[in-house]
């Protein structure tokens, strides 16, 4: 079947870029229509990949690729960029410009009143754009480009409010830590471009390539790890993690966006787009597998010790990124599948999460979940969707989280035992800080003074159909309902229904949420039961294994130091040459000067002595040339 | 060439120093204007010694030292009327005064 919207994909990304560019041109002028500017180029962007979507839904249509668009010349090569439209990249399509346009939305009440709403706007635009293009590039270094302007993005919106140090702060650390992987996924694109056949950096070139083995098992390892690192940083893999928390000093919109659905996700996407090479590679998967499980479990048991509620998401997220990453690991086509279908789920519970976070931040005006409590009363829209994605990530039947982590558990429990065990574990401490978090937030009696109430309907609106979709989201991929499976890899391989994993997921997430009701509502179990038997783990988990304190004096200190000896270098001795250097050309001048005295004695003098240092000069010569 | 140059030369060499640090070192515009004159003189007595005691001797140099003559006395007339002007505008002979090119 011939596409019919496929070959217009390219406009999707257009529109965001084209609000931005309006944004940044006339912004100051334009006051309060920036958020509509902003929220119509996303809403035609939507509907343009609903389109793509639809049509791809609706059966056999080929993959798009245009990969003609000559960039570069470099001898016999050229470097193209074009544009390819997937399956995986259709789905990708819609959850990033819907997400991206509730969050619009939202934000449009969230951040009104700041007088800086349509940088903000624009910003967010960019970003669109970037995260649409990094979704259809057709090949790596395109992706990589936008993999870039992403991290800019993020870097710029995390420093929204940079009047703020600890803004600056963060922003500057996730810049700085998501390069650190970004070096590594560039050396693998250098790599690949290195040994590919003719050079080729698209898609399907990597595909046929490392599909057919054509690539040497070292090389392919090195190349899989190398962009798994890229990978790493932008997902917060462990142990690049630290940047992500710290990225919720940004707009609390933002923390939605880019920081819980769309932006952190691309490292899985781009595991998964890069399959081929993973799949070639049993070590490289086992490598992906382990640290994705253990950063599951890691951010999990962080989780349950916070107390700054977004920071207390941002881990949920570093744990359920772990969490595909494991998936993409066990490196079946069922569970890769499984990966990116908890990708598109947890896009739309964790936004759903963080956007009603936003909406308490934005009542009670702290972030200190111990000074919240008792606002279930006071904002029901907020506190019923809250509990919806809070038991959609908890796993709970039939929400979306639970088939999506079903899905992945399953196939763990299929294909590797020990990642069974780890995710369940897992999944428990996930019920748990999440049934805290709700509890302490919207559960018992009021802990602040600040008069809490119902954020406006540009606000509850997204939270109202996020939280459906959080419900809805899961019956696309249930193991009696495989398409999704058939549709995203091609060929059916039918999830099997495992009983004993369904069982045993609920039986976690309920205990997880049993056991935070028990603590934090009956108080049967007191809160300090472990905290004051075991100060140092209660601590531990506090001080996040005291990761940051480990980089801090391990790496930041030391490159300090080194900084300040090559600032002392380049002050004493480069400085120095160059001022040597003013210096004499200076004092020349001034000597030159000096003898310009417009006394014609002195000028009679100075010719005399340079009359006499020629005939000396010549008589030596001749002395030297006879002698 | 013969000694016998010798002692015009000498002689010349040291009129022309003379007049050199005169030239360099006197205040006085017209003491200078003299020193000037000296060097000139230096000049002369080398062209008649060497017309008449050199390597080719004829009257070459004589004829020629009579045209320096002549110009230098051209010249110093010339420069005794700038000095007269400048003394009547400025009201000084003192050369190190006289630096209206460089302000």
């Amino acid at each position: 079947m011939v596409s019919a919207y496929s070959q217009y994909a390219w406009l999707i990304p257009l529109f965001p870029l084209l609000s931005f560019l309006i944004l940044t041109a006339v912004g100051r002028q334009l006051r309060d229509a920036g958020a509509y500017i902003s929220i119509v180029s996303v809403f035609v962007s939507f509907v343009l990949s609903l389109l793509v979507f639809w049509e791809r839904l609706g059966g056999q249509v080929e993959d798009y690729t245009w990969n003609n668009l000559q960039w570069l010349r470099l001898g016999d090569v050229t470097l193209t960029m074009g544009f390819e439209v997937t399956n995986l990249n259709a789905l990708m399509l819609v959850i990033v410009t819907l997400v991206s346009l509730l969050v619009n939305i939202y934000s449009s009440g969230y951040m009104h009143g700041d007088e800086r709403i349509n940088v903000f706007f624009a910003y967010i635009s960019l970003f669109t754009f970037s995260m649409l293009g990094l979704v259809i590039s057709a090949n790596l270094l395109e992706l990589y480009i936008f993999w870039e302007l992403v991290g800019v993005c993020s870097f710029l919106l995390v420093g929204f409010w940079y009047f703020k140090p600890e803004a600056r702060a963060a922003a500057r650390k996730a810049f700085i830590v998501t390069r650190i992987g970004d070096v590594g996924l560039f050396i693998a694109i250098l790599l690949l471009f290195w040994f590919m056949p003719n050079h080729a950096l698209d898609f399907s070139s990597i595909h046929n390539a490392f599909s057919g083995g054509e690539m040497p098992a070292g090389l392919t390892t090195l190349i899989a790890i190398l962009i798994f690192v890229g990978a790493i940083g932008k997902s917060g893999q462990f142990p690049l993690h630290t940047w992500l928390p710290d990225a919720m000093e940004g707009p609390t919109p933002i923390s939605a966006l880019i920081h819980a659905a769309t932006m952190v996700a691309a490292g899985v996407y781009l595991v998964a787009r890069t399959f081929d090479i993973f799949a070639a590679s049993p070590a490289a998967l086992g490598v992906v597998a382990f640290i994705g499980a253990f950063t599951a479990i890691f951010a999990a048991t962080i989780g349950t010790a916070q107390n700054d509620i977004k920071r207390v998401l941002a881990y949920s997220t570093v744990s359920q990124l772990g969490y595909m990453m494991m998936a993409l690991g066990i490196g079946t086509a069922a569970a890769m599948t499984a990966g990116i279908f908890h990708l598109f789920t947890h896009a739309f519970f964790k936004a759903l999460l963080f956007l009603g976070a936003g909406s308490v931040i934005h009542a009670v005006h702290t972030q200190n979940i111990h000074e919240m409590g008792g606002l279930g009363g006071r904002m029901k829209i907020t506190a019923w969707t809250f509990g919806i994605g809070a038991l959609a990530l908890s796993g709970i039947f039939p929400l979306s989280g639970f088939w999506s982590k079903d899905a992945i558990l399953s196939e763990a429990y299929r294909h590797n035992q020990a990642l069974f065990w780890i995710g369940l574990i897992a999944a428990f401490f996930t019920a748990f800080y999440m049934s805290r978090l709700f509890f302490l937030v919207f559960a018992g009696k009021p802990r602040s003074s600040a008069e809490a109430h119902e954020s406006p309907m540009s606000m509850t609106l997204p939270l109202i159909v996020l939280a459906v979709l959080a419900v809805a989201a899961g019956f696309a991929f249930t193991p009696f309902n495989p398409w999704l499976g058939e549709w995203l890899v091609g060929h059916t391989e039918g999830e099997h229904a495992n009983w004993l994993v369904i069982v045993l997921s609920n039986l976690v997430g309920l205990l997880g949420i049993g056991l935070g009701y028990l603590v934090y509502v009956k108080r049967t179990v007191p809160a300090d039961a472990i905290s004051s038997r075991a100060p140092w783990l209660y601590r531990l988990l506090e001080r996040k294994f005291y990761i940051d304190e480990l980089y801090q004096t391990v790496i930041v200190r030391p490159l300090q130091g080194l900084g300040h000896l090559l600032t002392l270098f380049d002050v004493y001795v480069v400085d120095g040459a160059v001022r040597l250097a003013s210096y004499a050309a200076t004092g020349l001048g001034r000597a030159g000067s000096r003898l310009q005295n417009g006394q014609v004695q002195t000028y009679g003098l100075a010719t005399l002595l340079g009359l006499v240092i020629l005939v000396l000069a010549l008589a030596g010569r001749r002395f030297i040339n006879f002698g | 060439m013969s000694g016998l140059a010798t002692p015009y030369l000498t002689l010349a060499a040291i009129l022309f120093c003379i007049g050199l640090y005169g030239a360099l070192s006197k205040k006085n515009a017209v003491i200078v204007l003299l020193s000037v004159e000296l060097m000139l003189n230096a000049v002369n007595l080398n062209l008649v010694a060497f017309s008449k005691l050199g390597v080719h001797p004829g009257l070459t140099g004589q004829i020629f030292s009579l045209f320096t003559i002549t110009v230098a006395a051209a010249e110093v007339a010339v420069g005794i009327a700038i000095l007269i002007a400048y003394y009547r505008s400025r009201g000084t002979t003192n050369v190190n005064e006289m630096d209206s090119m460089k302000r």
